[in-house]
């Protein structure tokens, strides 16, 4: 299995306060790894990271072959952070267009990433009018232009209507399986289910890097399993 | 082509935004009608006049910059902008030409109402105060877009108007002629690109002028650099 992402040794410190404490990992290229912990866990700290925004006190990132934040790796990443950050006061099809415009790529893209994250019927209404799920998949539109090679997602479902995850997360592991790489951090447990591997994070620590299915260890909840793990680490 | 995008991008935020596009395109004129009034036929309304046709467009788009600055780093859309191709100053430029291009439309609409409606006289021509209207407007875009960076809250951006904008004003020669000021005085008024801007629309046509617009555009682009050199890619 390819490696995208390699995490070695990173230590962050934000303010005075360790937030990352000589984190490993490796993602692997075309799946669908999940990012869990509770909120404070360090989660989005490790994703700004990755996507090469975040000052390091130590340790190394390297994504798909580059160090993070490299400018090759521009055009090849996806980012959405986790308060959407789109302009309010443009249309869904006004903000998409004008990240399609960065990314050298015309109005046929933007509209095909609207229509990915179901937004086609709000296309014209302004974001700000849009209800926080809705102001999420925009955000999440822009950074799908262009199919970029790597995407990480900081808790892009949190708010979305049952039906429309299922759908995101169907979209997700279409991507994946035409080579894209999905990194997607979030709180709740029962979106690990979905994931092909799980990386959990507590205090700033991983305390497990596998397939859901080694981590549930037989049990069929994950957040009793996560539970053992933080009593045993 | 990045650089056009954002322009064309901050200038749709401005058009959905009718309200901001109205108050920016009315009230400098109705602020020169109220002086007008005030002067009532006296001669120094022509001087008056002339420099507050300077000092609008300076102060709004500071403002208006700041604001709209500060709102990119707030929401999260700067640092998502600086994970993309953009560079840096395709974002200070694209700023830079949509308020000058707004500018130019309330410029446009200040110097029409002071020369026709108002009966302004000047030396120089209207089509020349709207050149160094839309300069002084790009120096406050340029000022705006580097004073964002001290800013946390829309509370701090809006302090930076009399910590930056205020001495300017009252040392440009508008309150007290800069000839009657102590030497120290002076000598702050010396560096403070407000005062060329100004004395550049009093002497405009003239040689003076081109000198004091050369002065104001390196102020303009040395405020670039500085607000460049406050846009990281990586934060702590």
């Amino acid at each position: 299995m390819d490696t995208a992402i390699e995490v070695e040794g990173l230590v962050v410190e934000r303010g005075r306060r360790t937030v990352l404490h000589g984190i490993d990992c490796a993602i692997p290229a075309g799946r669908v790894t999940g990012l869990l912990g509770p909120s404070g866990s360090g989660k989005t700290t490790l994703i700004r990271a990755i996507v090469g925004v975040q000052v390091v006190k130590a340790g190394t990132v390297t994504v798909l072959g580059l160090p993070a934040g490299a400018p090759g790796l521009r055009r090849r990443v996806g980012y959405v952070t986790q308060a959407p950050s789109v302009y309010a006061d443009l249309s869904v099809r006004e903000n998409a267009r004008y990240f399609a415009t960065l990314y050298g790529l015309g109005a046929a893209a933007a509209d095909q990433a609207i229509r990915d994250v179901g937004l086609a019927g709000a296309t014209n209404q302004l974001v700000g009018d849009l209800s926080g799920g809705q102001r999420s998949r925009a955000s999440l539109a822009c950074a799908m232009i262009g199919d970029p090679g790597l995407l990480v997602l900081d808790e892009p479902t949190v708010g979305q209507d049952p039906v429309l995850r299922a759908e995101l997360w169907a979209t997700f592991h279409d991507l994946a399986a035409r080579g894209t790489t999905l990194v997607v951090s979030s709180h709740v447990m029962d979106e690990a289910n979905r994931c092909d591997r799980l990386i959990l994070i507590r205090e700033g620590r991983i305390i497990a890097d596998d397939t859901p299915d080694a981590i549930r260890q037989g049990s069929d909840d994950l957040e009793e399993a996560f539970l053992k793990l933080v009593r045993t680490s | 082509m990045i650089m056009l995008a954002t322009a064309a991008r901050v200038l749709r935020q401005l058009r959905h935004d009718r309200r901001t596009v109205a108050l920016l395109l009315v009230v400098p004129s109705l602020l020169l009608t109220l002086l007008y009034f005030m002067y009532d036929g006296s001669p120094a309304f022509d001087r008056i006049a002339l420099t507050m046709l300077g000092v609008f467009p300076f102060v709004i788009m500071f403002l208006v910059t700041s604001i709209a600055m500060l709102r990119e780093r707030t929401t999260g859309t700067l640092e998502r902008l600086l994970t993309t191709p953009l560079g840096k100053l395709d974002l200070l430029f694209g700023y830079g030409l949509a308020f000058g291009l707004a500018a130019a439309a309330q410029a446009a609409v200040t110097v029409g109402t002071a020369y026709a409606i108002l009966g302004l006289e000047t030396a120089g021509n209207a089509g020349l105060v709207v050149l160094i209207a839309v300069i002084n407007a790009v120096l406050g875009v340029a000022l705006g877009l580097f004073c964002s960076a001290f800013a946390r809250t829309e509370f701090q951006a809006v302090q930076f108007l009399p910590v930056v904008v205020v001495p300017q004003l009252l040392l440009c020669g508008l309150f007290v002629p800069r000839g009657q000021m102590s030497g120290w005085l002076q000598a702050i008024s010396d560096v403070l690109p407000l005062t060329y801007a100004v004395d550049a629309l009093l002497h405009a046509g003239t040689t003076t002028m081109w000198r004091d617009l050369t002065v104001v555009s390196g102020a303009v682009v040395l405020a670039l650099i500085l607000a460049a050199a406050t846009l990281r890619r990586r934060t702590p």
